[in-house]
């Protein structure tokens, strides 16, 4: 059997989204207070949460592809754009910081009932108004200094992959350590 | 608060490592099925698009960004996106309602009247809405997703998502404590 299947339908989306959704109301995503609370250094769960999917999915991946049943270059892999990219992640960033969620993390805000989380998703399509609006001024930014296409750390670096992984595996069981060896003392605001 | 609330009060959060494993099995999954992984932001510039097009159908149909959207009578919204997204508010939701968290309130800074909230709430979503467009991707697509087949691109957005969020975090600390 060899993977990706290419499902597209209707039930890969439900079912998939289902468990994307269910996932980050458990880890407590759905919470501004608990989100921001990362970039005020008083809870370590979205980076340990995210860093631990990645890594799933990346071994995973790596393993498949290992023995035969994920065929890579079937697999999407975005490419960068320097300058687009990362104004992109410092806009979302500030977003966070600003309104309290990312995109996905207002959906299942509004889906366990803060009105605040709705606010933000409204927020989203008028600023995607603005991005429409201005495109064509902004359009020379999106694609100037472009990375090659699709490259990947392993490539940027030129190390083999199970060292890339390695190390971030040493990164993220390093910070999971020292977070979550003690409760959280400070914040009781969302727990 | 809500008289609705049970006497015994929502569950805790899952411990983060648990919830990250369930979220990257997920997240494999999407890959396997689909080819490529979960994402959020080409849902709401669906969404977007579909809205200025019911507006402004003239207008939005010439416009540089929104009309290939439309071109052959397309319709954004006819995506496998959409029905992921539908999947995570289903998902969200069954979550909150088992665990004892579903309730209307108002996150957010609780130092500021409930108004103030809602406006940076506004204002937030406004600039990720337009960090997400530039990116062409947001923390779900490019940092989540493009980071789990160690795309450059998803961990260059992660870079700037955290010490961005971290300064006016650290910044704006006293209005949400």
């Amino acid at each position: 059997m060899s993977f990706p299947l290419g499902i597209g339908g209707v039930a890969s989306g439900l079912i998939c989204g289902l468990v994307f959704g269910f996932a980050l109301e458990r880890a407590g995503f759905g919470s501004a207070t608990k989100l921001t609370a990362q970039l005020r250094f008083k809870d370590w769960a979205v980076f340990n949460v995210m860093f631990t999917a990645i890594l799933v999915a990346a071994v995973g991946l790596y393993v498949l592809q290992l023995v035969g049943m994920v065929d890579i270059d079937q697999i999407y892999i975005p490419s960068a754009f320097l300058w687009a990219t990362l104004l992109g992640g410092v806009g979302v960033g500030a977003g966070m910081s600003i309104g309290g969620y990312c995109p996905g993390t207002s959906v299942v805000g509004f889906c366990s009932g803060r009105i605040d989380a709705l606010m933000f998703f409204g927020g989203l399509i008028f600023g995607t108004f603005i991005f429409a609006g201005a495109y064509d001024f902004l359009e020379p930014m999106l694609t100037a200094l472009p990375a090659p296409e699709a490259q990947t750390l392993p490539e940027l670096l030129g190390v083999p992959t199970w060292v890339v992984l390695g190390a971030l595996i040493a990164v993220a069981a390093t910070v999971g350590y020292l977070t979550t060896r003690k409760p959280a003392v400070s914040s009781t605001a969302s727990a | 608060m809500s008289a609705m609330t049970s006497s015994s009060g929502p569950r805790p959060f899952w411990q983060p490592h648990l919830a990250g494993v369930l979220l990257g099995l997920g997240l494999l999954m999407t890959f396997v099925l689909t080819g490529h992984g979960l994402g959020a932001s080409g849902f709401t510039t669906a969404l977007a698009a579909t809205t200025a097009d019911v507006v402004a159908p003239a207008t939005t149909e010439s416009s540089s960004y929104w009309g290939p959207m439309f071109e052959n009578g397309r319709n954004p919204l006819d995506s496998w996106i959409t029905w992921q997204v539908i999947g995570a508010a289903i998902g969200a939701l069954i979550g909150a309602m088992t665990a004892g968290r579903f309730q209307i309130s108002y996150d957010g800074p609780v130092r500021l009247s409930k108004p103030k909230r809602l406006a940076m709430a506004f204002a937030g979503g406004a600039i990720s809405g337009l960090g997400a467009r530039i990116s062409l991707g947001c923390t779900s697509g490019l940092g989540l997703s493009g980071a789990a087949t160690l795309a450059s691109a998803g961990f260059l957005f992660l870079g700037g998502f955290f010490i961005t969020g971290a300064i006016i975090g650290l910044a704006t600390r006293r209005i949400w404590q």
